[in-house]
């Protein structure tokens, strides 16, 4: 029961940040159609932003908490800032001038992409893992229970609150962004049809370089977080945790902001308890394996509207 | 080249109507007189610099973190090192290249009248075209012979380095055969296959199991390993073909990464990341390339030299992309080809017409898996050695950019695009960061530039009376769904 808890509780977490990064993927696919696979690399990108201010700043676990909760949202602000200028770079150099051609070729200049970025930050950085001493530590002991493997302690840390009372803000934040502000209002009339909406005088290529920017704002977040729990980064981790939150995103649906966080969820827990309970070398396959099976037999996801192809 | 360059083009200059969706751009002013942009206050080199100082200061932006500072292990943790000269330069860098690129290029600034795609259209472009038709059937003949006498040319023109150059040969050939096994899934049906790595895997690995437990040689195993290939197509693709293509795309991307991960993890199968050694050089009709009389070259009483045994490699390598290129070719004619190539431009229509999609789809992907086994076991004879590391998704990225660089359904492009990338590898083989960088970098480049690939006029597979050139811009090639 406690250990279950206690992997519960490491799931939501890593879900969280899944379904940060998934919601980039879900809008940018709701709005162009097309998948942004260089989105998990500006997550990696976001994350050395992060790390490289908080080295800058010098804030360290041994700082007074003021100070500390002070330099992190100064980070956060940094971190979204130019993460945000790199994800609208990304969209103006290899996205735009292929808009309204064949459908593979966006995708194609997405997969260079992310090989660029990959390899950019591999040589101005260094290929060796960064790590970075914990700068928040400590927790709440939740519960106590005995196992046959002696005392078992379920523990949710600062990190941890931190995370998913982060994730939970931000999506209500953005929920009322999409749904109640101008530019949201122009982002889902793009959604459902550009041509239109351009015609009723929504400046289409604005909104989407928008949605690439806001997208990869909510990436430096969970970059920020990333670094900040697991306290290991290098040049590879936004590859595997890309196509993590792309599958997040197509379990929750497509196109469906609450879905991709709901996907992120689930995948994360899926994650979790598979690496908790039976083998953690193919943790991975299991998340994969999932992306499959509800391609088949769920091909619009948990909460997406089914598509209809038409002549 | 123009358009790649767009950063910091101020929006203001266009009006709302110009900003429609490209394709749709036309349709959506059709009728109307087309709207000018306003003629802009600032002389062109004015605009020009503050356009170039608009990317500059981007480009500061990105930079700061990356080029600005470096991070260091140091004792006790992690230490950062400025390097603001390198910034600085790196910005000096893209200033003056946003500037001389828009000076010469840009439609708004452009100060010398001088068109650069326009020229190479009218000098180079329009005679190629005029004459393509032939030019691809020279340029085929004489790539063939080139290939065929390579090897000799080098071991007895260059016998200094003879080993080196049939070794890139074969590395060149190897990645031509995959591109042309792909070029049946990605160019004729349309199904856009991030993982055709998986593949390429399981016949190597097919190749070096069989060849451990069974002891048999290659040319038995070889069949073997490019049905189990195309029996895994058959199974992976029965599942995910119903989906639309870019769902497709990621599905087999997830496919590579799972065989990868089983691979590397399968340990009392597979040895895991230690992988295989010892597989078993092809024979020759039961001979061997070794030292000794008894063995190949000294049945014909001459001198062994390892050179021989790498120009086997090349012809076996040779004789297996070509009969890739020619069974594609046959079947391109057949109606399963037909229907392929069909079902790229338009699955509904297709489905109306009474051609089974998903049937269709399965033997292309089945059939570009066995090409892809088949060059898998011939990597797995010629390394001696496999581990799951050689089966990465750049792989795939790599014979992805190769199909799809070359023009999609191109199989003269799949020849140039592999020769150029693979070759350009190998000679900046001590950059290898940056080579991955600039790899990609040509990706994107490529891709805004030319969208359907270098190569994009296609003959067409029917022919009525004549053979026309069919520019790709009139059909919907390769739109995958």
């Amino acid at each position: 029961m406690e250990y279950f808890v206690q992997q519960l509780i490491n799931g939501i977490t890593l879900g969280s940040i899944y379904g940060l990064i998934a919601i980039g993927y879900t809008m940018v696919y709701g709005i162009i159609g097309m998948i942004n696979f260089a989105h998990g690399d500006i997550f990696m990108i976001s994350a050395f932003i992060a790390l490289i201010t908080i080295l800058a700043i010098g804030v360290t676990g041994a700082s007074s908490i003021a100070f500390i909760l002070l330099a992190l949202l100064i980070v956060l602000v940094i971190a979204m800032t130019f993460t945000a200028a790199w994800g609208w770079t990304v969209e103006r150099l290899a996205y735009r001038p292929l808009r309204g051609s064949f459908r593979l070729a966006p995708l194609i200049t997405a997969i260079g992409m992310s090989i660029v970025l990959q390899n950019f930050v591999q040589i101005s950085q260094g290929a060796r893992v960064k790590p970075l001493q914990p700068v928040i530590s400590g927790g709440v002991t939740l519960m106590r229970g005995q196992t046959e493997n002696g005392p078992i302690v379920v523990q949710l840390s600062y990190m941890q609150m931190i995370i998913i009372i982060t994730t939970i803000v931000l999506m209500v934040a953005f929920s009322l962004l999409i749904a109640r502000t101008p530019l949201g209002r122009a982002q889902r009339a793009c959604e459902q049809d550009a041509k239109m909406a351009s015609l009723l005088g929504v400046n289409v290529d604005r909104t989407i370089s928008l949605t690439f920017v806001m997208g990869a704002a909510l990436a430096a977040v969970a970059g920020l977080l990333f670094v900040l729990f697991y306290g290991v980064i290098d040049f590879y981790i936004g590859f595997v945790a890309g196509i993590k939150a792309f599958t997040a995103a197509v379990l929750g649906g497509i196109g469906s902001l609450p879905g991709a966080m709901l996907g992120g969820l689930l995948i994360g827990l899926i994650e979790t308890f598979w690496s908790g309970y039976f083998t953690v070398e193919y943790k991975d396959v299991a998340a994969f394996s999932v992306l499959v099976i509800v391609l088949i037999f769920l091909p619009s996801g948990l909460l997406g509207r089914p598509e209809v192809e038409k002549v | 080249m123009a358009e790649i360059d767009k950063i910091g083009t101020a929006e203001a200059h266009k009006s709302p109507g110009q900003q429609v969706l490209g394709e749709e751009r036309a349709e959506a002013l059709r009728g109307e007189p087309p709207t000018v942009p306003e003629p802009s206050t600032i002389s062109p080199l004015a605009g020009a610099v503050k356009d170039a100082a608009i990317a500059a200061g981007i480009a500061a932006a990105l930079f700061l973190f990356f080029i600005g500072q470096k991070t260091d292990l140091v004792t006790g943790g992690l230490g950062l090192r400025s390097r603001w000269g390198a910034f600085i330069i790196a910005i000096a860098v893209i200033f003056a290249g946003r500037l001389t690129i828009s000076l010469l290029f840009s439609q708004q600034y452009k100060v010398v009248e001088f068109d650069l795609s326009a020229t190479i259209g009218k000098t180079v472009g329009a005679p190629l075209a005029a004459r393509f038709g032939g030019l691809t059937r020279y340029f085929g003949t004489a790539a063939l012979t080139a290939a065929l006498f390579y090897p000799f040319i080098l071991l007895i023109g260059f016998p200094q380095q003879d080993k080196q150059f049939i070794d890139l040969g074969v590395l060149v050939l190897t990645y031509i055969m995959l591109g042309w096994g792909l070029n049946i899934v990605v160019g004729l049906a349309g199904l856009l296959d991030l993982g055709y790595v998986a593949f390429y895997a399981v016949g190597a690995y097919s190749f070096a199991l069989i060849a451990q437990h069974f002891e048999v040689g290659f040319w038995i195993a070889l069949p073997v390993a490019g049905m189990l290939a195309a029996m895994w197509g058959l199974i992976l693709g029965f599942p995910v073909l119903r989906l639309r293509g870019d769902y497709l795309a990621i599905v087999t991307l997830a496919f590579g990464e799972i065989i990868r991960i089983v691979l590397l993890n399968w340990y009392t199968f597979t040895n895991g990341p230690d992988g295989i050694s010892n597989i078993p050089d092809p024979t020759f009709f039961g001979l061997e390339f070794k030292r000794g009389d008894e063995n190949l070259p000294g049945i014909f009483g001459m001198k062994y030299d390892s050179a021989y045994k790498q120009a086997y490699f090349y012809y076996i390598i040779l004789i297996l992309a070509l009969i890739t290129n020619f069974v594609t070719l046959r079947l391109r004619k057949l109606p399963l080809g037909r229907a392929w190539e069909a079902l790229r431009e338009d699955e509904i229509a297709c489905r109306s017409l009474g051609i089974n999609t998903t049937n269709t789809k399965l033997t292309a992907f089945a059939i570009g898996a066995m090409f892809g086994g088949f060059a898998g076991s011939f990597f797995a004879t010629r390394q001696g050695f496999i581990s799951p590391e050689s089966f990465t998704f750049i792989e795939s990225a790599l014979i992805l950019a190769i199909v799809v660089l070359g023009g999609l359904g191109s199989q003269i492009g799949v020849v140039i695009a592999a020769i150029v990338m693979i070759g350009g590898f190998e000679l900046f083989r001590e950059f290898a960061n940056y080579r991955m960088l600039i790899f990609g970098g040509l990706m994107v480049i490529i891709m805004v530039w030319r969208p359907r690939g270098l190569i994009t006029a296609r003959e067409p597979s029917a022919v009525l009376k004549e053979k026309k050139t069919i520019g790709a811009d009139m059909v919907a090639q390769g739109e995958g769904h």
